[in-house]
């Protein structure tokens, strides 16, 4: 079965980061899987967002007409990716700076205030774990304990001194969900 | 089996070059291909191997052909307004026969248009970047697995033939991450016996493009068309995937290829029986395979990330034995599969029996398939 998430919001909210636990997650586990970010000049101060797909057969389509899951980090990828999500699916808002409702009463939406949590971890910028905490308690995509094995390796090889917060802000998620 | 690692297309693109033995590197930055050169800049040196970024594309492509020169294997990259700097490079090194590999990360144009992902360089690619009778074989990979597969089959089918390779690759797959085996390929070292190492001991060599003599011009012209001919007889690579019953093939490369798989899956699941031509050499172009598939089709589909260039060399191989149609997004967009599937729906209309509904692609105004180029 092939899943596929989008994950958006303001660059520095560790939108791309995200993305690529959720990956390394399903590569972990020896599925296929296909990380693309938006690469575009919005990146700088703007909005960021990358889309992941992960899957049994080798993956198709790196874009994607409709998603199964979108994060939405801020209000205008909200907008943008609300619409997105197939019937049915997930939508996991930012309830901190998501004031308005997406209004999409046929999909699953779940409002964390990420933000605060975030900042209850110590770091505004572990907002994007606390949210895919949040995507993983709702649709399984992958394994709760493969992303807590690719943050060990992701960010255990590179600033293991922030692994606790990020494990800590990813469980954070999960309970809120 | 080895743990896969997840790597980017730029990232996966350089390390297969320096497991195939890159001796020189060579470029300028530019978006979507900077991770590419990013990699090389930290690992050759720490191989011992030359890096050296440029003062331009210009630059880039003529240190290039000097390092070439010396039985170096050298590879370049750079993305589309960049590969453009490099025409007239390319041309003196197809002219004076040096082996080198320019991967080309292609994004949306024309002059500096975006930095979306684009397939709008088929035509230079194919027909040749600068001046002069020459062809370059350009390999297209459609995943990062295959980019890691086709960077030393590049290097070597520019060092069997003397003339430089195109890697033709889009900002997607420059950006994107996938799960590769890291096992890359090496090459044993390369020591031709043309190249320029100092004549101590030795008769001098010449390495030129430059023959004033017509006959002596000619001469040299003859040898690289009979070049190519080889090249056209050895080096022509295409996959084909659900074709055996198919009615429709898509014919699409690249980015564009993994497009249409989706679609063809959803397409069968909707009782459409669709498969798929993939070309991976773009020139030489596998026209004698699709001619053959041609007359057992309904119709064919060409989709690309451009306005329609690959399709004039599927109309050309088809020579008439099947409708093809064409549906491709420009500027940096990408088709969804979901609009292919729709172009595919018309496809199936196509040369219906009088009376059924029928799709006439020369009279359809604006529909999807017509939207960009169309049949033309």
């Amino acid at each position: 079965m092939e899943r596929s998430v989008v994950i958006a919001g303001f660059g520095g909210q560790g939108i791309l980061f995200a993305g690529h636990v959720l990956a390394e997650a399903a590569n972990a586990e020896g599925r296929e899987v296909l990380w693309i970010p938006s690469y575009g000049p919005e990146m700088r101060g703007g909005t960021a967002s990358c889309t992941v797909i992960v899957g049994d057969e080798p993956i198709g389509s790196p874009v994607v007409d409709r998603v199964d899951a979108a994060i939405v980090m801020n209000p205008p990828s909200l907008a943008k990716f609300a619409p997105l999500v197939r019937e049915g699916g997930l939508l996991v808002v930012n309830a901190s700076l998501v004031e308005a409702q997406s209004g999409r009463a046929d999909v699953d939406e779940v409002r964390v205030p990420c933000s605060q949590l975030a900042r209850a971890g110590g770091d505004d910028r572990l907002v994007s774990m606390v949210a895919l905490g949040a995507l993983i308690e709702r649709l399984p995509v992958v394994s709760a304990q493969s992303v807590s094995q690719a943050l060990r390796t992701i960010v255990g090889a590179r600033r293991p001194e922030v692994l606790e917060a990020d494990l800590g802000a990813f469980e954070a998620g999960r309970r809120a969900a | 089996m080895t743990r896969r690692v997840l790597m980017n297309g730029n990232e996966a693109i350089a390390e297969a070059a320096i497991a195939a033995g890159c001796d020189a590197y060579f470029g300028y930055p530019i978006t979507p291909q900077a991770e590419l050169l990013e990699w090389m800049a930290r690992r050759m040196p720490e191989l011992g191997r030359a890096f050296v970024q440029a003062e331009s594309e210009l630059g880039a492509i003529s240190m290039a052909l000097g390092a070439a020169a010396t039985g170096a294997r050298v590879l370049v990259s750079s993305s589309s307004p960049g590969i453009s700097l490099m025409a007239e490079g390319m041309s003196y090194l197809a002219g004076s026969e040096l082996p080198l590999v320019l991967v080309n990360v292609m994004r949306g144009g024309p002059g500096l248009g975006s930095i979306q992902p684009s397939q709008s360089d088929y035509f230079q690619a194919t027909k040749g970047h600068g001046h002069g009778d020459y062809r370059v074989p350009v390999l297209a990979p459609s995943s990062i697995a295959e980019a890691i597969e086709l960077v030393p089959t590049a290097f070597e089918i520019a060092e069997r033939y003397r003339t430089p390779v195109m890697v033709l690759a889009d900002g997607i797959m420059g950006q994107a991450m996938e799960p590769v085996e890291p096992h890359f390929r090496t090459l044993p070292p390369c020591a031709p016996d043309w190249a320029l190492t100092g004549a101590r001991g030795r008769p001098p060599r010449v390495v030129r493009s430059l023959h004033l003599r017509a006959e002596d011009l000619e001469a040299h012209n003859r040898d690289l068309q009979a070049k190519f001919r080889a090249i056209e007889a050895a080096e022509t690579r295409w996959a084909e995937e659900g074709l055996t019953d198919a009615e429709v093939a898509i014919v699409a490369y690249g980015t564009a290829a993994r497009v249409a798989r989706t679609a063809m899956a959803r397409a069968r699941q909707a009782g459409m029986s669709v498969g798929l031509f993939r070309p991976i050499s773009l020139w030489p172009f596998p026209a004698a395979a699709l001619r053959d598939l041609a007359p057992r089709l309904r119709a064919i589909l060409v989709v690309e990330l451009s306005a329609g260039q690959m399709v004039e060399d599927v109309r050309l191989a088809v020579e008439g034995r099947a409708p093809v149609l064409f549906h491709g997004r420009t500027g940096g967009m990408v088709p969804t599969p979901d609009e292919v599937v729709e172009a595919l729906r018309r496809a199936f209309l196509v040369n219906q029996p009088a009376g059924e509904p029928s799709f006439d692609p020369e009279t359809d105004p604006l529909g999807l398939i017509c939207a960009m180029g169309g049949r033309r």
